[in-house]
């Protein structure tokens, strides 16, 4: 096997989005026959390259040589064709047609104009045997277990002979044990000569089964290691930050005041166990606990966005009664929500209006002057929201900052208590340390804050004192003073022999 | 994007925005106008003109409130069902009322019983889609039956004539030389234009049809407002049928069939979104002129009706196939 020819190289690949440039002159290559992890925060370029790769979106400039041919690809088929296969978190499989149709869609084998279904089902055993035995191929898709469909998704790349394939993170929703059979296959497939590109967060994969790997951060390529051998966590981690990562959230201790939000026996869809903590003044109240956990439908109960079943909130020493956002928003609540595309922004429209979305509500019917104007200018300037204008669409931000106008558009209101669900997902790691120094000077004024994230050094970072949610209650409330991971972590896991933690 | 580089004037940078977005269509419209000008004989003459007017006065009218529903992602087809059946009650209820008052409360009555006939429809499909969660062309697909139904049992089926003259005024007069129909238009366009760019409920209408869950989010009473604009396209709907039955001297149960989609093929060649968030009064009004003045021109030339159904049809399509185009030249 020739180990060391690129069978794949990136030459000088540039994409940009309006308002964001996500890859600047990315190039390097993948050797044939190895496996090439791709590694960067979120944001920094890794799924816009796989998404060229793939045909998905084309460059604006740059090309990639395959096999010393050098190409761009104008669709995703056209990639197909040219043995390119691209993995993808949600699989791209048709959950209602068969495993052996699915593996042969779009070119199934026929006779006499008819299928023959006989040869499509030992075609499929054929190519299912060399990847997993215990798939039928005639069982449904929908059917099977994610592990086992990623199998799928394998050996459909296979029969259109794919001789790159990337993964998008397989490993998210498996276990322990399908994760080691995937690393096998993918061992499997690297010996047969086969160039792999391996995107993960989690490190200690990229270490296990990665040859090479390049890391990127904010749409560079930083550093190619064509060797794994003496290359260390933590330079990978530096690598990928460009900075020490200790000091990115800004904490400072601050002085606690009077209670601002206090909520007892809160009981609702999402809850297993009625729900009773406080917030005080100043306070920045982590929630941490695994997906599922009831974290965001909490603050949603807190905001009225669900109804609740019970209990009382008490606002700055004051009773409230809170049937909807409204409600909340008219007390000093207010909520940025865990989604921001479906639940925070409006994409199609400006970032004018977003910003003045809900300020405008308390100033009455009609809209005179150029308050709007002003107002949008105050926030684009407070929170250095990256746009070429107040008048560019929403859609056209980078997260970061769709992320810094929902936080703008709260801040012409007099705000008591903040809740914020997952502040910096999917943002890079700039705009996240401007948030945390926007979520700390909002403190240092005394506003409540309660922040839900499943980033473990991102609550312990900002938290002065952490909620731990497991299947549906709080089941610990631990001050920063005593948090470590693995406690916080220990208490978040369901008791019994379970899966990963994510 | 092409941006108005304007800090501050956000209100008026929107409505340039607007018009730049919308200059394709009304590039097109002036075109076409110059040519039919042209070419057209009696197409630009006073007469002419003043009957093109008041045949888009109608649709100019549903344009207006339908242009709110769209962009709130909705649609409203019972209004044609609406228009028949205020005009049909505004004439039953001012006929039977009149010799027992003075004529102008009779036929005021009469008329204000046809525009609030219209308006209870419109809050009645406003709270089945808000309230309820019923898909808005399933609501107003069964009121359009239920409401056309009401029309001919109001009439007995059959049209019912004015016996107050004093009605003919409303859709009749005109205010030199401008019929009155052309001047209500034109006044709803200056109305729901400032209600949709300059005041809280306008701004809210695009954001809820832009994201709703994020609108309700961000505190804006969702459900009040969509059942305020169904509300306002009932009214709208009704004062248009009253102006017609003055027009046409007696109100008709069986009018205004396919007017629904007449308003909603302006509002989209006026460049508004079917899935909601988009929409500006200047480009509605282009969208409306478009649709009048291609129609007039068929009828100047002596064309079949017939191939006009074809026509329009094709000049519809043409539109929206050149709106795709032109995003998808800004988004990729």
């Amino acid at each position: 096997m020739a180990n060391d020819s690129p069978y794949l190289q990136f030459r000088n690949i540039s994409k940009s989005f309006p308002g964001v440039k996500a890859l600047d002159g990315v190039s390097f290559s993948v050797r044939e026959g190895s496996v090439h992890g791709l590694v960067g925060e979120n944001g920094a370029g890794k799924s816009t390259l796989l998404k060229i790769l793939s045909g998905a979106y084309a460059p604006d400039s740059g090309d990639m040589v395959l096999g010393g041919r050098p190409m761009v690809f104008r669709s995703t088929a056209e990639a197909f064709r040219n043995g390119i296969a691209v993995i993808y978190q949600e699989l791209q499989l048709v959950p209602e047609l068969s495993v052996a149709e699915n593996l042969f869609l779009g070119h199934m084998p026929v006779r006499g104009g008819l299928l023959d279904r006989r040869r499509l089902r030992e075609a499929a055993a054929a190519q299912l045997q060399t990847i997993e035995e215990g798939i039928d191929p005639a069982t449904k898709v929908s059917r099977l277990p994610i592990a086992q469909r990623q199998m799928v998704e394998i050996a459909k790349a296979l029969t259109r002979g794919a001789r790159v394939l990337a993964f998008d993170e397989p490993t998210s929703s498996l276990t322990a044990r399908e994760v080691a059979k995937l690393f096998s296959v993918i061992a499997e497939l690297k010996r047969q000569g086969r160039s792999i590109l391996y995107v993960s967060h989690r490190l200690d994969e990229i270490f296990e089964i990665c040859d090479s790997a390049t890391v990127f951060r904010d749409g560079r390529r930083i550093e190619t290691f064509e060797d794994m051998g003496g290359v260390t966590r933590d330079v990978l981690v530096n690598r990928m930050v460009g900075r020490d990562i200790r000091d990115i959230y800004n904490y400072a201790p601050r002085q606690l005041h009077e209670p601002v939000l206090e909520a007892s026996g809160l009981a609702g869809p999402g809850l297993s166990e009625p729900a009773s903590f406080s917030v005080a003044g100043g306070e920045v109240l982590g929630v941490f606990g695994l997906v599922g956990a009831g974290r965001t439908e909490l603050l949603k109960l807190l905001y009225g966005a669900v109804r609740k079943t019970g209990g009382t909130v008490r606002l700055a020493g004051e009773d409230v009664v809170i049937r909807k956002p409204a409600d909340a928003i008219g007390r000093g609540m207010v909520l940025c929500p865990e989604d921001r595309k479906d639940e925070g922004i409006i994409p199609i429209r400006s970032v004018l209006e977003n910003l003045n979305l809900s300020g405008r509500l308390s100033r009455g019917f009609f809209i005179f002057g150029d308050w709007e104007g002003m107002n949008a200018a105050r926030q684009i300037e407070r929170f250095r929201i990256k746009t070429p204008s107040p008048a560019q669409l929403a859609v056209n931000l980078s997260g970061g900052n769709q992320q810094k106008v929902i936080l703008g558009r709260w801040l012409s209101e007099k705000v008591k208590v903040l809740l914020l669900d997952e502040p910096t997902r999917g943002i890079d790691v700039g705009a996240k340390s401007e948030i945390y120094a926007i979520m700390q000077s909002l403190a240092r004024d005394g506003v409540g804050i309660v922040m839900v994230s499943s980033d473990l050094p991102e609550a312990l970072g900002v938290s002065d004192r952490i909620l731990v949610m497991r299947s549906g209650r709080i089941v610990a409330s631990v001050d920063r003073n005593d948090a470590t991971e693995e406690k916080l972590l220990k208490l978040a896991l369901p008791a019994g022999p379970q899966a990963v933690a994510s | 994007m092409k941006e108005t580089d304007n800090k501050t004037g956000a209100p008026a940078a929107g409505f340039l925005r607007g018009v730049w977005e919308n200059a394709g269509m009304a590039l097109v419209f002036a075109a076409m106008f110059a040519a039919a000008a042209m070419f057209v004989p009696y197409f630009f003459t006073v007469t002419n003109m003043k009957g093109l007017a008041l045949s888009v006065s109608m649709v100019g009218m549903g344009a207006c409130t339908m242009l709110f529903c769209l962009a709130c992602g909705h649609f409203d087809l019972s209004i044609e069902s609406i228009v028949a059946f205020s005009g049909v009650l505004a004439v039953v209820v001012a006929n039977a009322l009149s010799g027992s008052m003075s004529s102008f409360s009779s036929v005021a009555l009469g008329m204000g019983a046809g525009v609030l006939a219209g308006t209870l429809v419109g809050v009645m499909n406003g709270v089945i889609v808000a309230k309820f969660g019923i898909n808005a062309l399933i609501t107003t697909l069964a009121t359009m039956q239920i409401v056309r139904g009401m029309a001919l049992i109001t009439s007995g089926g059959k049209a019912v004539g004015i016996s107050d003259e004093n009605f003919y005024r409303l859709g009749l007069s005109d205010l030199l030389g401008v019929p009155t129909p052309v001047l209500i238009t034109v006044a709803c366009f200056v109305i729901f234009g400032f209600l949709l760019n300059r005041t809280t409920f306008g701004r809210n209408t695009l954001a809820i049809g832009g994201n709703e869950q994020a609108s309700r989010l961000a505190g804006i009473a969702v459900d009040r407002t969509k059942i305020a604009i169904f509300a306002m396209q009932g009214m709208v709907a009704g004062f248009a049928g009253v102006v017609l039955a003055s027009r046409l001297t007696s109100g008709q149960p069986n009018i205004a069939q396919g007017f629904a989609l007449e308003v909603i093929s302006a509002c989209v060649l006026g460049g508004v979104s079917l899935t909601g968030g988009v929409g500006t009064m200047p480009g509605v009004i282009v969208g409306v002129l478009i649709m009048g003045m291609v129609q007039n021109v068929m009828n100047l030339l002596a064309i079949e009706a017939f191939w006009q159904y074809v026509a329009r049809g094709a000049i519809l399509l043409s539109a929206v196939l050149f709106d795709r185009w032109k995003q998808r030249r800004f988004h990729r």
